[in-house]
């Protein structure tokens, strides 16, 4: 029986290193990647907001109502041209794949920005750049400044476009921030 | 017959239980203090927030994890691919509590995550805006397990379910060799800066029904100095 007893104790060690080191204790939803790939060897990816169901957080020291409610926003003089918004995004089938940052600042010192980070749990992060300035079309365009994940490979334009919703419905969002990536891999020199 | 079972099951709990202490006390998987942005000569930008979710502006996750959503009516990141990440919105200060900007940071359960070798990892991402000086992205891993093993457990064993102490650790493990986080520079000052940083945590109490109850965090990001160019020799 005693040695019976200790078959089970090295049968336990074994059983519990087999299971830590077989089962995986994280593994992360992944939906579908919806990639265009085009003529010209660049590819397309099209993520979406929708507006105002998307939004979860709106910072900035004007705000009446604040987002969410409950939200203090700091009154500080610091912070005064500052907007920042979270959300979360969504693929070309609408079903959400990840969260947003997106950062708009007003600074005569480090100048005007408007900035967005996607992070996608299951494939990575982007952190993108975009002029100020919208184009003719109402289209913001920018550059891939950092990626992590699949995306860090990666270099490319990103553009953010604000689409008014004209469907009429009753339950329809206001509108959504659309946002293309046109990444590529970085070339690495021979 | 029914003896010998129970020796076969009774030692199974204990080789099992075995293994897990041995787990616990691994010397092997004991914390590095010592980064290399605590000893370099470059400037070192030091940035602290509230790492207590109810002093954060907004912290949110799947509504039913352990900490909850603050502020309470805060839209919780329930879709399947968004449940094992965290989002937080901290205003972001020096060492003399003054507002320097906005740190916004998601945090996700790492697939690298490897319990056996002391590996509890979130890959982490803030996106940093300092008025008047710019903006930084920051991409790191880190690593949970000294927090789980100096606090988490023992306020699970402790019959008040808290914990009480003095804990600090760099959470940050990579994606840089000597375990530091890469940092980006957006614009400002920061524009074109590639370079590392670090981020601790600092604990005075835990509870298992809220999470920590009173922690700091700090993030430090190494700024490299601008070498001016050799006068050449007349």
């Amino acid at each position: 029986m005693f040695k019976t007893f200790i078959a089970g104790i090295l049968l336990g060690i074994v059983a519990a290193a087999a299971a830590l080191y077989f089962l995986s204790p994280v593994d992360q939803y992944r939906e579908q990647s919806l990639i265009v790939v085009h003529p010209n060897q660049g590819n397309t990816e099209v993520f979406h907001v929708n507006v105002p169901m998307d939004r979860i957080m709106v910072g900035a020291r004007a705000q009446q109502n604040p987002l969410p409610a409950g939200l203090e926003w700091p009154n500080d003089e610091v912070l005064a041209d500052t907007r920042t918004e979270l959300f979360k995004i969504r693929n070309g089938k609408d079903a959400v794949v990840g969260v947003a940052s997106r950062i708009a600042a007003t600074n005569e010192i480090s100048g005007d920005i408007v900035e967005w980070v996607l992070h996608l749990p299951a494939r990575g992060s982007v952190y993108g750049i975009l002029q100020v300035e919208p184009t003719e079309g109402g289209f913001r365009r920018g550059e891939l400044k950092a990626g992590t994940g699949e995306f860090a490979p990666l270099r490319g334009p990103l553009t953010e476009r604000w689409i008014a919703d004209t469907s009429g419905d009753e339950d329809a969002p206001a509108g959504r921030i659309e946002i293309t990536t046109a990444f590529v891999r970085e070339r690495v020199a021979e | 017959m029914i003896k010998y079972l129970i020796a076969l099951l009774l030692g199974l709990a204990v080789g099992t239980a075995a293994f897990l202490a041995l787990l616990y006390l691994n010397p092997l998987t004991a914390q590095n203090r010592l980064s290399p942005i605590t000893v370099t000569d470059n400037d070192v930008l030091h940035l602290n927030y509230p790492a207590v979710a109810s002093n954060m502006l907004i912290y949110t996750n799947d509504g039913e994890s352990q900490v909850a959503p603050h502020p309470t009516k805060v839209l919780q990141l329930w879709e399947p691919p968004i449940r094992k990440t965290d989002a937080i919105a901290t205003v972001l200060t020096n060492s003399r509590s003054q507002v320097l900007g906005v740190g916004l940071k998601f945090s996700s359960d790492s697939e690298a995550t490897d319990i056996l070798n002391g590996h509890l990892l979130v890959d982490s991402v803030w996106h940093i805006y300092l008025p008047g000086k710019g903006s930084l992205f920051i991409e790191q891993q880190e690593n949970y397990w000294s927090y789980v093993r100096d606090i988490v457990i023992p306020a699970r064993w402790n019959s008040g379910d808290n914990w009480r102490g003095n804990w600090r650790g760099n959470i940050s493990v990579g994606p840089g060799a000597l375990g530091t986080a890469r940092v980006v520079g957006g614009s400002g000052i920061f524009s074109g800066l590639e370079s590392e940083g670090l981020e601790t945590l600092s604990s005075k109490a835990y509870s298992v029904a809220q999470g920590l109850v009173a922690a700091d965090g700090e993030l430090a990001i190494e700024i490299p100095r601008i070498e001016s160019e050799p006068t050449p020799d007349p």
